[in-house]
């Protein structure tokens, strides 16, 4: 075990968690965590979710002040990082104060991609990934106004579906031929588009913005087609960019995010890198990875905090993750994107549908809406570690529980 | 404020003030209770916010639902006929008094 202190870049899901595992494990140092957002880590999924209705910050937090005096857990939020020194072992604040540590934690996250396109930066165009921008979405959508996304993923969705509930005309312009392509399988796009579009939602793929149009003000969109859309208020929903440029100026290895190998270590071994911000190997894929999730930042937290206290494992959890979208809850387990076979099964009539996914013939993940027991099952066959074919799925004609129960 | 007693698994009882409209999960995770793990932060994938909830006060609460009962099959310890996921518990007055068990383990 380490003596500390640990000092922790970052007071979001990760970030926190580290701190949290920590003290479970019984480290006693000193831990300092500095964060560049105002008040105590906080939960961002609802954001998109029931947050806009509800509007309830205290229920986003982790946990209340309380919980970090206990544990004597140092937290300083306002304030950033800015830089990393290797040698002296110490990371400089932006008030001029170095702290040094005896192991770094880089838990910086992502920021929004700003769009290159003319107009982006005029009032009432807004994105959404802070507690901030959260709050200042609420003050300033109004029902019945004309509101456009631009981007079709996840948040996009998300936020669309909450803003047409709320009484918006909402319109989604996505530059791929389908929305959430690089995160879902085709079956599963075309079942939310078909949602959405049902509920008043228009949604245009194969679609470029090239500028947002107004003085001022934003009052609509250009298209590369030289369409124009009217609009009260632009979403910029285009994706992140993993904040690795505190790790690169130290000399820490990047692609696509701060590079880690299978104990989530960058090339310096008294500093480590977890969720948003990290790229790393995936076990069963083999292929380099930056995964935007709930569960790797809380899992890649809790592998870190075993590690420092003296009981190190390389990083193996199966991913998941959710979107709820007007009413319909998308549970992922797995990572489905490298598959070459998908066998879809659906009840229309219930609005259900389950996608399973084979890489070489073997279950590589499940995609399912509305069928929760599909996606628990499937997590666990996957958390057993064991290859399941194809034809161990037809043999039980798709029964999980059967399958499950033969391999474990 | 709706009174809930929570009982750990060794029999140390923590009653906490729950908001009402809040969920059960949020009341115990806001009062520091470290039974309640709650990983996905009340949004039914993780089941580590499972409660065995007392025989007596089961008709208070109002059924589960399809998705809850589906996600009970994959919590750490075993499951049981008054297993819930306390983040789909609702705090109303008709509560007071509930009485919920913790399970030995979450994860
Ligand atoms: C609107 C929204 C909805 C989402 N919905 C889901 C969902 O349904 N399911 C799901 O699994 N995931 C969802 N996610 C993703 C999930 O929230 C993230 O994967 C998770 O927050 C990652 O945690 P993190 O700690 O790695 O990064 P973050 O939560 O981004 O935290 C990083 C923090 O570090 C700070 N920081 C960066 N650089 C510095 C510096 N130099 N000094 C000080 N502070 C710094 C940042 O400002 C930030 O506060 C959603 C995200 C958003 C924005
Ligand atoms: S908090 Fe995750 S299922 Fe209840």
């Amino acid at each position: 075990m380490i003596e500390g202190p640990v000092v922790i870049i970052g007071t979001g899901q990760a970030g926190f968690q580290t701190a949290a595992s920590l003290r479970i494990e019984g480290f006693e140092g000193d831990i300092f965590m500095f964060g560049d957002e105002p008040g105590l880590p906080y939960q961002r999924p609802p954001l998109s979710k029931a947050f806009f209705k509800d509007g309830s910050a205290d229920r986003l937090l982790f946990r209340n002040q309380d919980f970090f005096e206990k544990n004597s857990i140092n937290i300083k939020d306002n304030c950033s990082v800015k830089s990393i020194d290797r040698q002296k072992k110490q990371v400089l604040l932006d008030d001029g104060d170095t702290i040094s540590y005896e192991h770094l934690v880089l838990a910086t996250g992502t920021r929004n991609r700003a769009l290159p396109i003319a107009g982006s930066d005029l009032k009432n165009v807004l994105a959404l990934r802070t507690l901030y921008d959260a709050n200042h979405i609420r003050k300033t959508a109004k029902a019945g106004q004309r509101v456009i996304m631009i981007g079709g993923g996840f948040i996009g969705l998300e936020l669309a579906s909450v803003l047409r509930e709320f009484g918006c005309e909402v319109t989604v312009i996505e530059a791929e031929k389908r929305p959430m392509a690089r995160a879902v399988s085709e079956q599963i796009s075309t079942y939310f588009v078909d949602a959405h579009t049902k509920s008043g939602i228009k949604i245009h793929c194969n679609s470029m913005v090239s500028k947002v149009l107004g003085e001022a003000e934003a009052e609509g969109v250009k298209l590369s087609d030289g369409t124009e859309i009217g609009a009260d208020l632009v979403f910029i929903c285009a994706g992140v960019v993993p904040n690795s440029e505190i790790a690169s100026e130290a000399g820490l290895e990047t692609s696509n995010g701060i590079l880690v190998d299978d104990l989530l270590l960058t090339n310096d071994p008294f500093i480590s890198a977890i969720g948003d911000c990290a790229s790393f190997v995936h076990k069963s894929s083999g292929t380099l990875v930056r995964l935007e999730s709930v569960q790797n930042a809380a899992d890649q937290a809790k592998c870190i905090a075993k590690r420092l206290t003296g009981t190190p494992k390389t990083y193996e959890a199966v991913p998941w993750f959710w979107s709820d979208q007007g009413g319909k809850k998308l549970q992922i387990a797995g990572l489905t994107g490298s598959a070459d076979k998908l066998i879809c099964h659906s009840d229309d009539e219930n609005g259900k549908i389950s996608v399973f996914a084979f890489e070489n013939g073997q279950f590589v993940g499940v995609e399912a809406v509305n069928m929760a027991k599909n996606y628990v099952i499937s997590r666990k066959i996957l958390e057993t570690g064991k290859p399941v074919m194809l034809s161990d799925f037809e043999a039980s004609d798709f029964d999980l529980m059967e399958i499950l129960k033969k391999i474990s | 404020m709706v009174k809930i007693t929570l009982v750990e698994p060794g029999g140390k009882q923590i009653i906490v003030d729950a908001k009402e409209g809040g969920s059960l999960m949020q009341a115990a995770v806001a009062a520091g209770v470290t039974g309640i793990v709650a990983e996905c932060g009340g949004s039914m994938m993780c089941a580590t916010c499972h409660v065995y909830v007392n025989e007596d006060d089961l008709e208070k609460l109002p059924k589960k639902s399809e998705g809850e009962d589906e996600m009970l099959d994959s919590t750490a310890s075993i499951r049981k006929e008054n297993s819930r996921l306390s983040c789909q518990i609702k705090i109303g007055p008709e509560l007071e008094g509930l009485k919920v068990y913790l399970p030995e383990s979450q994860y």
